[in-house]
């Protein structure tokens, strides 16, 4: 029966519009997964602007709870559309959507009034304000997996590397220029989806060794940190007899990772504006920064921390309440799951973005063409490197960089970017039986 | 190709090690290491709210009119209640048993976890008692704030009240930021400035262990916010003339309204019978106020801008003669002789012109007056012709303030009534009436309704020779003093200033020799000029009106008079009006044969022709 259906339908099809609702390959794991994580969040954005003293109903317009739901209405519709639209614009318009939102967001830089210090948002007015950083990461996947649909990476053509750093770069350096660096870092995680598709190795370990530098340097004192990694490197060498024929490359690369180090430092403490050194500080001394972004970090781990093995329960939570972290149900938003669910909770969560990450690669790896396998890939990506960061940094494990938990955290422009990246992917995946048959 | 599709390992390696590596450290920060649950302990934070001040509320003179007194409300959290003794609770509140198991179950049923009202307003005595003994009762706090209290006994129906806000209040988004427990402006002033009144709260952070036992002020007090006192008001009240009013109308029922015609300010505002306000402040609120609502005398109806159904009787012929001189029907020297075929009138020289009819009231007169200004000759239709001198009529009639609300601020005012062809059309047909059909409303009968607000505004009105400012309570809204904005503007009645001197002539005379003699101020050297009315009652005895200003030149006070049942506007309003004139301009009264025939109530028992 059900492959007559799948008969008639793809051959009535063909000739016609493609769409996602019609089609019979729908990825309900994914669908579900999704639901999931959004209504776990809006509970918890709820549980976040609860006060016992002043109960204000869930569904009310007045607190983020309310609000949240009425944007997750408005992802409800953006999914219809999203399935509805043939699946093939998305290829098809790729550079299109790209240099549309290139363009909004140099608009934005130039127009947007400055919010919080950042020149990130658009006003499109009747109180409704938009973040054209959110768009412009589906965007740059789109564009990416395009580019990298007509080019052969392995071939290590110099040209074509060079545009696909472009096409990866140029919006992160804009929104650098708005003054949203969190958003901006989200632009690394493209790395792992070229990785997929025949970039050299090396330039994921050199990356990951830099970012693991990187943060060791703020977390180990200088001098320790080049002892350790001279004695590390001297090891390998006299163990590895390979790597003793190359000693001038290893002395070269020990030389490397000590100006690293040593640029890092300077790089924090005399190229950061004050306000993002605070936020890397506090990553090694919470006191460091008492008023600002240690004492969120603190209070997040304080907050998670008591929470104990099982939690103190829905809505019992004492530490996430009266807004003294003011993401509280926007980036801060683990810590309250962290306080009310306990561990118990808090590694539950992070085994349904575990699953869903899992998920998402095995749907990238079925698709038949590169741009849809890469465009799968930079959705687990983006997804991947939104919780690496957000729950590594309400841990202490990670700077305190302002990027939401994806479908979780408190705010439309958030939700709705990574309904419309979640679901162009479900949608191409739910045609990619025509493909086939094509 | 397929060393490619390897990397897939590699990359969902990637995603499991970091949701390992975040699994296990937050095994150890909640499961391992305890220091974060003993941080947690000392560091729950509590905000405890800081009541504002309410402003208070003065006088013209600055006496003080609204202030605050503490009161102390016994509150429970039922989630905290442990090894409770409810007969020596029972002791410790003095209240029966049963009493006090409703109560706590009443609490219960509200919220488990928030605190409510278990005994409100404890005196002063009980608190202190109370206070002591409550160590033995967790669960049990004391919550201090203040009630409104008043230093005297009047103007309950101006000020208004407050009270605890209602649960349909919170619910309505306009009242953000109010919790349960507020109160809030129920009524009058209290209700129409609660924004200014209210002030903001402030809140204090304190920590507190998980037994709730404060640990200090949370980081020296950074986030605290510190209580701002409402804005105190200053109302354009004269309490000592207020006093005076409601001693006069101690007994009776009806209204008086006093105002300053230079500014719109309200002098005085009597709706009777009227209640002490501090009535509303005690323990026994609902009780008092449940009683008001429903006595017989309705002494909860604010009489000044609600009594609108009565028509205005004979003053109303100082609007129709205005608006006929206004038109050119009729001329000050115009006569026409008193023919009671038309309409009934009493004895007294005939024909008049002009100021004679106002002085003697002549309602023949002002048919015929009234009939030369609705019936022009604008159509040869005498029905159309009618319609259109309606129309006209009722334009300016309604630039005199009458037929809508005038603006004062005191919420609830209500319109009053001006006949319309609208209404007419309704009752009888189009075309189908004429001017023997609303000739009535020529001597203020009939399908006109107007307020004593209304009535004291027209003779602002008469006084300003043209136009009014609109009457208001509040002269000035903070420390500042600056009079409100709002007030300031000029309303032009719709008749020129020259054809208010003969009227006035007239109405000068109604005091000196004529319907209004109990209100004559000559003794102190006081022109008083006004007019006496009668509101046909069908119910009863008919309501007596007076309406009066004073004096003739630069005029201080227009006031208005309504005793309901009064009967005569000039045994009964008159007097009134005039005493209250005379306390007010001279801050003492010499006629005091007028006062004690106001308190004798004689003119009730007067027997109708
Ligand atoms: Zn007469």
């Amino acid at each position: 029966m059900e492959k007559v259906l799948g008969q008639t339908l793809s051959s009535t099809t063909r000739s016609r519009r493609s769409s996602g609702f019609l089609a019979p390959h729908l990825d309900w794991v994914t669908v579900l997964l999704y639901f999931l994580l959004v209504a776990l969040g809006w509970m918890n954005i709820y549980a976040a602007v609860y006060s016992p003293d002043n109960v204000i109903n869930i569904f009310s317009m007045d607190i983020n709870s309310g609000k949240q739901l009425a944007w997750i209405g408005a992802s409800l519709l953006l999914i219809i559309v999203l399935m509805v639209v043939d699946y093939k614009v998305y290829e098809h318009l790729a550079y299109p959507i790209y240099g549309f939102i290139i363009l909004l967001l140099l608009v934005t830089l130039v127009v947007a009034k400055p919010i919080a210090g950042s020149r990130s948002w658009l006003d499109l007015g009747g109180g409704i304000r938009l973040q054209p950083a959110e768009l412009a990461k589906f965007a740059t996947a789109l564009a990416a997996s395009k580019f990298l649909g007509s080019i052969n990476l392995r071939q290590q053509n110099f040209k074509d590397q060079m545009i696909l750093a472009a096409i990866t770069f140029v919006p992160p350096v804009i929104i650098i220029l708005q003054n949203e660096t969190g958003s901006a870092l989200v632009f690394a995680a493209f790395i792992l989806a070229y990785f997929r598709e025949g970039m050299s190795p090396l330039i994921l370990i050199i990356g990951g060794s830099a970012a693991a530098i990187f943060i060791l340097t703020l977390l180990v004192p200088k001098l320790y940190l080049i002892a350790g990694i001279t004695i590390l490197m001297a090891l390998a060498t006299w163990m590895d007899y390979r790597l003793l024929r190359r000693f001038k490359v290893m002395i070269a690369l020990w030389g490397v990772v000590v100006a690293m180090i040593f640029s890092v430092d300077f790089f924090v403490n005399d190229v950061l504006q004050p306000h993002q050194q605070n936020r890397i500080k506090a990553l090694i001394n919470p006191e460091a920064d008492p008023l600002g972004y240690g004492w969120n970090v603190t209070q997040s781990k304080i907050a998670i921390g008591s929470g104990g093995f099982w939690g103190k329960g829905f809505l019992e939570g004492t530490q996430t309440k009266f807004d003294f972290v003011p993401e509280q149900s926007t980036d801060f938003i683990f810590c309250t799951i962290g306080e009310e669910h306990g561990w118990i909770g808090s590694t539950v969560l992070i085994a349904l973005f575990m699953v869903l990450l899992v998920r998402i690669v095995s749907i990238a790896e079925r698709q038949k063409s590169v741009f849809a396998r890469t465009y799968g890939y930079c959705v687990a990506s983006i997804i991947f490197f939104h919780f690496l960061v957000n729950v590594g940094m309400t841990i202490g494990l990670a700077p305190v960089v302002g990027i939401p938990l994806p479908f979780f955290s408190y705010g439309g422009s958030s939700l709705w970017s990574f309904t419309i990246l979640l679901f162009i992917l479900l949608a191409i995946d739910a045609n990619r039986a025509k493909d086939l048959a094509r | 190709m397929k060393y490619l599709e390897n990397r897939k390992y590699v990359i969902q390696g990637i995603f499991l090690m970091v949701g390992i590596v975040f699994a296990i450290r937050l095994f150890y920060i909640q499961v391992v290491d305890s220091s974060y649950k003993q941080a947690a302990e000392t560091n729950a934070i509590k905000p405890i709210i800081q009541y504002p001040f309410r402003g208070l509320i003065y006088d013209r003179n600055g006496k003080l009119l609204v202030q605050n007194t503490p009161v102390y409300d016994l509150m429970v959290v039922p989630k905290d209640v442990k090894n409770l003794d409810t007969l020596r609770l029972a002791e410790l509140v003095k209240l029966p048993l049963e009493d006090v198991r409703e109560r706590l179950k009443k609490a219960r049923s509200f919220s488990y976890v928030q605190p409510s009202p278990f005994y409100q307003k404890l005196s002063t005595q009980e608190f202190a008692y109370i206070q002591n003994n409550l160590i033995d009762f967790p669960g049990f706090y004391i919550n201090a704030r203040t009630a409104r209290g008043y230093p005297h006994q009047s103007l309950g129906h101006a000020l208004g009240y407050i009270a605890e806000i209602s649960p349909r209040q919170l619910e309505d988004s306009t009242y953000n930021g109010y919790r349960p427990g507020d109160y809030i402006g129920k009524a009058g002033i209290e209700l129409e400035y609660e924004k200014y009144l209210m002030g903001q709260r402030g809140v204090k952070y304190k920590m507190v262990n998980v037994r709730g036992v404060e640990k200090g002020s949370f980081r020296e007090g950074a986030f605290d916010t510190l209580a701002v006192a409402g804005e105190n008001l200053v109302s354009t009240i004269d309490l000592d003339l207020q006093a005076y009013g409601e001693y006069l109308m101690n007994g009776a029922k009806g209204s008086i309204v006093a105002i300053e015609p230079a500014t719109g300010e309200v002098l005085a505002y009597v709706s009777a019978p009227f209640y002490d306000p501090n009535l509303f402040t005690g323990k026994d609120y609902g009780k008092n106020y449940m009683e008001l609502l429903q006595d017989s005398n309705k002494t909860m109806f604010n009489r000044p801008i609600m009594a609108d159904q009565n028509p205005p009787g004979s003053i109303f012929k100082l609007t129709q003669a205005l608006i006929a001189l206004e038109e050119g029907a009729i001329n000050p020297n115009t006569t026409y002789a008193c023919n009671k075929s038309l309409v009934n009138c009493h004895d007294h020289p005939s024909p008049l012109n002009l100021y004679g009819a106002v002085q003697h009231s002549c309602n023949p007169y002002f048919y015929q007056a009234y009939k030369a200004l609705i019936n022009q000759g604008k159509s040869p239709n005498t029905f159309t012709d009618t319609a259109i001198g309606l129309k006209e009529w009722r334009e300016k009639v309604l630039s005199f303030g009458f037929g809508q609300q005038l603006g004062i601020d005191i919420p609830g005012e209500k319109k009053g009534i001006v006949a319309s062809t609208d209404l007419y059309d309704r009752v009888y047909g189009k075309n189908r009436w004429k001017y023997s059909t609303i000739y009535s409303l020529s001597i203020g009968q009939g399908e006109l309704g107007v307020t004593p607000l209304q009535m004291a505004n027209f003779m602002a009105i008469i006084a300003n020779r043209g136009h009014y400012f609109t009457p208001h309570i509040i002269r000035s809204v903070g420390e500042d003093g600056k009079p409100l904005k709002e007030y300031q503007e000029k309303h032009y009645a719709a008749v020129s200033p020259q054809h208010f001197e003969p009227i006035i002539a007239g109405m000068s005379e109604v005091v000196r020799a004529g319907t209004g003699r109990r209100a004559n101020l000559d003794k102190v050297g006081i022109e008083v000029c006004g007019k006496t009315g009668t509101a046909q009652n069908p119910q009863g005895p008919d309501h007596a009106v007076f309406v009066a200003f004073a004096p003739r030149d630069n005029p201080k006070i227009a006031i208005a008079v309504y005793v309901e049942h009064g009967k005569w506007g000039g045994q009964s309003a008159a007097p009134i009006a005039g005493l209250m004139i005379e306390q007010y301009l001279t801050d003492t009264v010499t006629i005091k044969q007028q006062e004690k025939w106001v308190l004798s109530r004689e003119y009730l028992n007067i027997k109708s022709k």
